[in-house]
Order: structure tokens, then C-alpha cells, then sequence
């Protein structure tokens, strides 16, 4: 009660122009836990993607006088089977495993979000079968489905290179279901609401309700749930990489380079192959779960993971 | 309620249905089978098997076959095992069923103690460290942490055997077996709830924020409750409630096994057993076991509406 | 002093909000004689619930905590008693009732339930015993159908029937002292009135003391002996009732008392206070009403007055009345 006449005050402060989206940038700058997801995510971003630059193994490759040498000054994560090093397959791996990640954020976030917005909005016959098919995807197990499909598309034949847009496309067909019914069921309150209904009394076309008044508000939700997943694509992606059904070598991703734990030997004796690969997808996944929850507590305080 | 709870049955319908087309299809259109998977079959075999396991009839009407077969509660025929798939799964659901259960209960003891915790100490050191200990459990990846405990407590430290279910070799009776399996099973528990964990943690840490915040708990203060009462009694009862949803979702994974865990730590469970089958294209095991998980999920969404209304008064009276 | 139940002196309770350390309850100070009726007035965020939080000593450590004074209760400072002691203080010899009857029950429990625990907590019956006082309790309330009731779930009530229930509960253990904090805000007009006239009656039966908090001037001018309005942590002004109403000293107060719909007069446009109550959190020496006063001074603006009694028994804290006005 005392606190809400102080509130009141602070905003009243604000200009009016653009108040909400730099409220939401205060409150986000205020959250120390996600700015420290924020830099580090940068970082690895900047490791994977101009980190190569830096490095004189990079156009190298195979390197048979230099096979399995542990981390030395040359080395810093010394060399694989092949006499790549390691550190430099890291950071290809990298750019690699977050594209992959992203790509299916993107992909998950635009079927997903249009299909539950056609559902919420137009509801009837198309929301059932929207709906219908997600409940499929849905009961069905994530994992074994994800196996089909990968050894269903490996089957394919693409070349390696476009292999990670399969991957991506995989993803996002096991992510949509969850996001469609997010956007769907926040159309459906939205509806409820006293604007929506006012724009229903004063006549408006569907595409200036949509466009004008549902689509704005389901952005927050959107950012979101987008950032979240991106950090679930990379965690799956590495999953279906370690058992040879995601993105495949010679293409390095930080899933696959953890392969090399199978073979006994590198498992007790060359940690340095496994370990580090681990240690990144760990590390940028932690990164961007706290920036998608600080974005979540900025954009909305009251917003809460159902 | 009851009427309630046809009319959920009748729903499960469809989504089973197109369950099962999906499986099916999806299963049809991954290249190979077990038949030729296997080197060392004549070209006559291979075509007599064809014919006893109906693959030369066009898939539409294999998947009548075999849906006919389903509704009857036959799951089909698993070739590598040369069994009945209903069968296999009972042969190994159960080695699958101790781990998670054990994990289970591990895992939400924990989750509601540090719920807890954290809400009544919201502002604490201990707090902050839950909160990174949560967000760490959340961006594991499983069989990279697998891999990592395996090194550390079988390799390295060598307290713990790294997998299977029992010593080789061995032909422990009574407790000396009971010993020996309980000491194979910690480390792939303890990666299960490592895994489980964070989640599970936040969950109860927002509920229970939520909920002491509610007028009733000033209210039950006020009444001059020992705090020991106001948190257990009226808090955490409030804070459970909708977590009974969540338990129920837990069943499918109480019985479909944790195919990357059992992998990993080579545990003899129904997870490992589908990564062979599909190594081998088994796709009667394949199926049959997809299909039990789905008819386990649409079941344990059911189950968790049912429960819910039981436990919480304001949905009990309204149906 | 025998005859007085609470005794709250130079109270100071501070909030901590984001804005900074506020002082919800600013060197207040006002008593509660056996079996009177004191209202606190004010506009919402003034620091009446502060008040009743700190007597019932309610305030959780991590938003804010009382810094001064001293709440003397049946003679023993509140402030000075150990956890468990106030604690057995709560619920039994102080109660309280809130503003939200719909939140304040726990919505799992049956009303029953509710009410016999602070029955079976602070009297040590047994549960058949506590079911009986619970059944006679909400008969007591005017409730019929007490069995039915007691078997029922806060949803299934309305909310004069929860407010009810509320004051069941807080009348279980036979209080000496009943806080209501806005107690009929939620409520409907109609089932406003039954409620009063229920704490009225419950009063008089009892010989109770209670603090009634709230911003509504015709619940005060039915049910007080005595009124202290606050404005911003402050007590402006504070006299018996019908004094304070006749011949209110106080802009603000003159102001409310003018704010206040009378029925039968027919008024153009009812009479609003300009403004808003001031932040808390960025107050600076000077009479806090001040900003919002048609008779603003130039030393309201530089110094705060202090209360003093006048000869009617009324006080007032207001440069208009001081007698001596130099800087």
C-alpha cells in the first residue's frame, strides 16, 4: 500500500514516448544474473565467431605429426585423434551448435506462433485441427520421435553441409507444438479483454486486430519464449549429435565432439576432448536461460513459467 | 465428475488415433528393417519372413493390421527378441521403474525442501546459490553429466561400478543382490535427479513465494500460529496443490525409462533396450513402445485433471 | 491508566521500498481505553494498516520493521516480548480482521477448520470441545446453519458470510483488543451496515476495545468514540467523535468531512481533496499536507508543526492553530 503511492510517483516521471520499453530496459539492467548471462553469452558468441581468426590451426586442419597431444602452450586444449586442435574445433563447433540453436528458435517461433495465432484468433474448425496435431506432437516422446525423424531424413542423403538446417527443421518441428498453445491460450485472454472487445464494437478489420492490437502484445511473450528455447534447441541438438544423428563430422558441433568419450581410451585418459565441449554448451545454455528469465521479469514482473 | 471424466476418455480418442497414424507412418518411411539388417539371411529367408511379417503388403493396410492388432492389446512381435513386444517391455520396465522411482522420490524431497527454504529466506545468500544451483541442473545436458560422474566416481575415484545393473560374473542371491544392483543404481539416480532437480526446484520456490505472500497466511499469523504451522499447514499445502498436475505427468517417465541415462550408464532398462532396437530397426519394439508411452502421457494428463479436482475444493464442487 | 487496554507511544515503522526507506508510521502516538471504539482515518497509504501491522507485530523483517517507540498492551510493551510470547498474544487477547474476507481465508481449508485454530492453539480443548465453540461461534456471527457451514470451503461463501467468518475467528479466544482493518471496504453497502452493526452489538456484549481502521468518514461517525486522522505517517488531527466531526480543526480533516456524500443533499459536485498523498520516500521538513492545503502558509512549507491539545479535547497538528507563528 505505501509502496504503490511511491510507484506511482516514479512513473509519473517518465515521459510518455517509449516509457514502456525503456522501463523494461531499467528493470532488465537492474537484474545482475542476466546481465552476467548477457556478457557471457556475448562472449561465446565473439569466441565462436571471430574467435577462428585468432587462430593459426584453422585452415590446418588434419595434422597426422600432432595426433592426441595433451594441452601445452602450443595447444591450449591440445589435439584430437586427427591433430586438430582442439581449442580452434571449439570455436567452429560453436558457431555451429548456435546457429543451429537459433535457427530452430526462429523456425519454432514463426510456426508456432503463426499457427496459434490463426488458432486463438479465428478458433472453430482450424483451431481444433491446429490443436489436434499439437496434442499428437505432443504426446508422442520427444526423444524417440526427434531419432525417427533424424534417421528418417538422414536417409535423405544431403549433403554434410546442410545437414544442420535438417537438424534445425527436426527441432523445430518437436518445438512448435508447446509455443502454439502459449500464443493460443494468451489470444484467447487477450480476446477477453475490455480493447479487444473494444475493437470488435468499433468494427475493425481482422488484419488491424491483429496487426494493431493482438500482435503487440504477444511480442513480450514471444522474445521470451524465444530466448528459453534457444537454449532447449542447443542442449537437443548436442543430444542427437553425441549419438551420431545431428550434425555429423567432419562438421564439428559441440555435441558431436563429445563422441570421442565413447572410445574408452579418450574417455579416462583425454579429457581434455570431451570435457571443454560440455563445459560450453553448459555455459551458454546457463547464459541464455538467465538472460530469458531477466527478459521475462523486465517485460513483464508478473509473467510466471506455467 | 464421472460424466467428466467420459467425456476426457472420449477425447483421448482422436489424439490416440492420430498418435498412432504418426507412429506408424513415421516408422514406415525410416529406411531398412530388421530383415535386412541381418547378413546373414538367404534371399529365400528374407522373402519367406516378408511374407510371414506382411511386408509385402502396401503400408495403408499394414497399418490397419496392426492397429487391429493394437485395439486388441497386442503391441506386435519383436524380432530381435523374438517375443511378444508387450512382453520385452514387462521384461525390463521394471528395472527402468526402480531407477525412476528412486530418483523420483529423491528428487521431489529435495525440490520441496529447498522450496521452502528459499521462499521463507527470500533474500539470503542461500537463496542466490539455490538459484545458480537451479539454473546449472537446468543447462546440463544429460549424458554429458553422465559422462562426467562416471568419470569422477567410477573412473577416477573408482566407489562405484559405471554400469550395468550387476557385477559380471556375478551370482549374488538375496541381499548380497539386492546390495549389489542398489550400488549400480546410484549413479544413474543420482544423475536422474541431478537432472530432474532444477526445474522441479524452481517450480516449488515460485509456488511457495506466491503463496506466502496470499492474505490467508497474514491471516493465520494473526491467529497467533506457530510459524512451523502457518508454512506447512497453510503454506505449503496451497503450494502442492497444483504440483499434483505435475506429479501425475511423471508417469510416463516413471515407466518409459530414461533412454540417454540407461544408454550412458548401460542399465538394462526399456530406454536402453529402444536405442537397440532402433541400432537393429526393430520397428514392432519401436512402435509398440512409442505407442505405450503415448497412451501412458494421454492417461497421466487425464490422471493429473482428476487428481487436481480431488485435491482442490474449488474445482471438487464445480464438477 | 487501568482503564486503558493499548497504549501506543512515539511509534515509528519504517518500509523499505525501492524508492528507499520509507516512514510509514511517523512519531505517532494515541491510546485505546477499555471498551472504546478508536478510529484511524486517512486516504489509502497514510499508514493506518502500518499501525495496525506494527501492533499485531505483522511486519516481515525483510520489507520493513518498527525503529522507535513503545506499544504498551494491557501494560506490558509488545515490543520488548520475545517472539512466542507475542505470538500467544496474537489471535488470543489481540485479534484482527482485514480488509479482503475473499483472500483472507485459506482456500483449502474448511471454514471450520479455520475456526478452531486459534480455539485449539490458544486454549489447549480438545477438538470436540473446539468444534462445539466453533458451531456457537458462528451462530454468534448470525449465521444459521452452523453445521453446514462448518463443513463448507471459503469459495462457497459470499463475502459478507467470509467477513463474518473472519470476525468468528478473531472473536474465538474472547479478545480484549479487535483490530479491523477496513473491515467493510469490500463489501457491499447493504451488507456493509449488517457488518458494523455485528461489531457494534459483539462490542457491547464483550466490553471489548477496538481499533477500526478506515478511509470511509460514515463508518467512523456510526461506530467511533474517538478519531484520530492521519495524514502521511502523521497524526494530524484526533479528538471523540462528535467534537471532531461539529468542528473539525484541520484542512484535511475539514477537507474529508467535506468529501463525504451526505444523503439528501443534493450537491452539484462532490468536494475533492486536490492532489495526492505525497511519496513517502522523498519528504522534507515541512507540514506534509501542505502541497494539497488552501491554507497554505509560508512556514507550512519549512517546518512541521507539532500537535497540540486544544481546550475542547480535540489536537491538531496545523500552523492555523499555533499560537506562536515566528521562524
Amino acid at each position: 500500500m505505501e509502496s504503490s503511492a511511491v510507484t506511482l510517483e516514479k512513473n509519473k516521471k517518465l515521459p510518455r514516448s517509449s516509457s514502456l520499453w525503456r522501463q523494461i530496459a531499467r528493470r532488465f539492467l537492474q537484474n545482475k544474473m542476466s546481465l552476467i548471462g548477457l556478457a557471457f553469452l556475448i562472449f561465446i558468441i565473439l569466441f565462436s565467431f571471430i574467435g577462428p581468426f585468432f587462430s593459426p590451426y584453422v585452415n590446418l586442419g588434419v595434422d597426422p605429426t600432432n595426433i592426441n597431444q595433451s594441452p601445452s602452450a602450443q595447444h591450449w586444449l591440445g589435439t584430437d585423434k586427427l591433430g586438430r586442435d582442439v581449442l580452434t574445433r571449439l570455436m567452429l563447433a560453436g558457431r555451429i551448435s548456435l546457429l543451429v540453436g537459433l535457427g530452430a528458435m526462429v523456425m519454432s517461433v514463426v510456426i508456432g506462433g503463426v499457427l496459434g495465432i490463426i488458432s486463438g484468433f479465428y478458433r472453430g474448425i482450424v483451431d481444433q485441427i491446429i490443436m489436434r496435431i499439437a496434442d499428437v506432437l505432443m504426446t508422442l516422446p520427444g526423444l524417440p520421435l526427434l531419432f525417427i525423424m533424424a534417421a528418417i531424413l538422414s536417409e535423405w542423403k544431403v549433403p554434410t553441409e546442410y545437414r544442420i538446417y535438417i537438424v534445425m527443421l527436426m527441432l523445430s518441428i518437436v518445438g512448435w507444438p508447446g509455443l502454439a498453445r502459449l500464443v493460443r491460450s494468451q489470444i484467447l485472454s487477450l480476446s477477453e479483454r475490455q480493447f479487444m472487445q473494444a475493437t470488435e464494437a468499433l468494427g475493425l478489420r481482422d488484419t488491424r486486430k491483429l496487426f494493431k492490437h493482438l500482435l503487440p502484445n504477444i511480442i513480450p511473450l514471444l522474445i521470451v519464449s524465444g530466448t528459453l528455447s534457444v537454449g532447449g534447441a542447443i542442449l537437443s541438438e548436442s543430444t542427437l549429435s553425441f549419438f551420431g544423428l545431428g550434425v555429423v563430422p567432419p562438421d564439428a558441433s559441440w555435441g558431436n565432439m563429445i563422441t570421442s568419450a565413447n572410445s574408452l581410451l579418450d574417455f579416462q585418459k583425454r579429457p581434455w576432448l570431451w570435457v571443454p565441449p560440455g563445459l560450453a554448451i553448459f555455459l551458454t545454455v546457463i547464459s541464455i536461460n538467465l538472460l530469458g528469465d531477466g527478459l521475462r521479469d523486465a517485460i513483464d514482473p508478473n509473467m510466471r513459467r506455467r | 465428475m464421472k460424466g467428466y471424466v467420459v467425456k476426457r476418455l472420449f477425447y483421448m480418442i482422436p489424439t490416440l488415433f492420430g498418435a498412432s497414424i504418426l507412429i506408424f507412418f513415421l516408422y514406415s518411411l525410416v529406411p531398412g528393417n530388421f530383415i535386412d539388417a541381418d547378413q546373414n539371411l538367404t534371399a529365400e529367408r528374407k522373402a519367406e519372413l516378408y511374407e510371414l511379417h506382411g511386408y509385402n503388403e502396401p503400408v495403408v493396410i499394414r497399418y490397419f493390421i496392426w492397429l487391429k492388432n493394437l485395439l486388441k492389446g497386442d503391441l506386435g512381435y519383436s524380432l530381435q527378441f523374438q517375443l511378444p513386444v508387450g512382453e520385452v517391455i514387462g521384461n525390463y520396465i521394471w528395472s527402468s521403474f526402480i531407477v525412476a522411482l528412486a530418483s523420483l522420490i529423491l528428487t521431489w524431497f529435495i525440490a520441496i525442501l529447498v522450496g521452502i527454504v528459499s521462499a521463507i529466506r527470500q533474500y539470503s545468500i542461500w537463496d542466490t546459490f539455490i538459484t545458480i544451483i537451479v539454473f546449472a541442473a537446468m543447462a546440463t545436458p544429460s549424458f554429458f553429466l553422465g559422462l562426467v560422474i562416471i568419470k569422477i566416481f567410477a573412473v577416477d575415484l573408482g566407489w562405484l561400478p559405471a554400469g550395468g545393473m550387476i557385477s559380471t560374473g556375478s551370482n549374488f542371491t538375496g541381499w548380497e543382490y539386492v546390495k549389489d544392483v542398489a550400488e549400480h543404481m546410484i549413479l544413474p539416480v543420482l544423475v536422474l535427479t541431478m537432472l530432474g532437480i532444477g526445474g522441479l526446484t524452481r517450480y516449488f520456490r515460485t509456488n511457495m513465494l506466491e503463496v506466502i505472500k496470499q492474505d490467508f497466511m497474514r491471516t493465520a499469523r494473526a491467529k497467533g500460529l506457530k510459524e512451523r504451522v502457518v508454512i506447512f499447514k497453510h503454506g505449503l499445502r496451497n503450494a502442492l496443490l497444483p504440483a499434483i498436475t505435475l506429479f501425475s505427468f511423471e508417469l510416463p517417465a516413471l515407466f518409459g525409462g530414461a533412454i540417454i541415462t540407461e544408454q550412458i550408464f548401460n542399465w538394462p532398462g526399456i530406454g536402453a533396450i529402444y536405442m537397440q532396437a532402433f541400432s537393429v530397426r526393430d520397428y514392432p519394439l519401436l512402435m509398440g513402445f512409442t505407442m505405450f508411452i503415448a497412451v501412458l502421457t494421454v492417461l497421466s494428463n487425464l490422471l493429473a485433471d482428476i487428481l487436481y479436482g480431488i485435491a482442490d475444493p474449488r474445482v471438487r464442487v464445480k464438477k | 491508566m487501568g482503564n486503558t487496554v493499548l497504549d501506543v507511544k512515539n511509534l515509528l515503522t519504517q518500509y523499505y521500498t525501492n524508492g528507499g526507506v520509507i516512514k510509514a508510521v511517523d512519531d505517532v502516538s494515541f491510546s485505546i481505553p477499555k471498551g472504546q471504539t478508536v478510529c484511524l482515518v486517512g486516504e489509502s497509504g497514510c499508514g493506518k494498516s502500518a499501525v495496525a501491522m506494527s501492533i499485531m507485530g505483522l511486519i516481515d523483517g525483510g520489507s520493513g520493521g518498527i525503529k522507535n517507540g513503545e506499544i504498551l498492551f494491557e501494560g506490558k510493551d509488545l515490543l520488548k516480548l520475545k517472539k512466542h510470547e507475542l505470538r500467544q498474544l496474537r489471535g488470543n487477547d489481540i485479534s484482527m480482521i482485514f480488509q479482503e474476507p475473499m483472500t483472507s481465508l485459506n482456500p483449502v481449508l474448511t471454514i471450520g477448520g479455520q475456526i478452531m485454530e486459534p480455539l485449539m492453539e490458544h486454549e489447549l480443548i480438545s477438538k470436540k470441545e473446539a468444534k462445539k465453540r466453533a458451531l456457537e461461534l458462528i451462530e454468534l456471527v448470525g449465521i444459521g446453519r452452523a453445521e453446514e457451514i462448518f463443513n463448507s470451503y471459503p469459495h462457497q461463501l459470499s463475502g459478507g458470510m467470509l467477513q463474518r467468518i473472519m470476525i468468528a475467528i478473531a472473536l474465538a479466544c474472547s479478545p480484549n483488543l479487535l483490530i479491523a482493518d477496513e473491515p467493510t471496504t469490500a463489501l457491499d453497502v447493504t451488507i456493509q451496515a449488517q457488518i458494523l452493526d455485528l461489531l457494534r452489538s459483539l462490542k457491547e456484549q464483550r466490553d471489548m476495545s477496538m481499533l477500526l481502521i478506515t478511509h470511509d468518514l460514515g463508518v467512523v461517525a456510526e461506530v467511533a468514540d474517538y478519531v484520530i486522522v492521519m495524514y502521511a505517517g502523521k497524526v494530524i488531527e484526533e479528538g471523540p467523535v462528535v467534537e471532531l466531526f461539529k468542528n473539525p480543526k484541520h484542512p484535511y480533516t475539514k477537507g474529508l468531512l467535506k468529501a463525504k456524500p451526505v444523503i439528501n443533499q443534493r450537491q452539484e459536485e462532490l468536494y475533492t481533496i486536490a492532489g495526492q498523498v505525497p511519496n513517502l520516500a522523498t519528504l522534507t521538513p515541512s507540514c506534509y499536507f501542505s502541497e494539497r492545503c488552501e491554507q497554505c502558509m509560508a512556514i507550512c512549507k519549512e517546518q512541521m508543526p507539532k500537535i497540540n491539545d486544544l481546550d475542547n479535547g480535540q489536537r491538531v497538528a496545523c500552523w492555523l492553530y499555533e499560537e506562536v507563528t515566528t521562524v
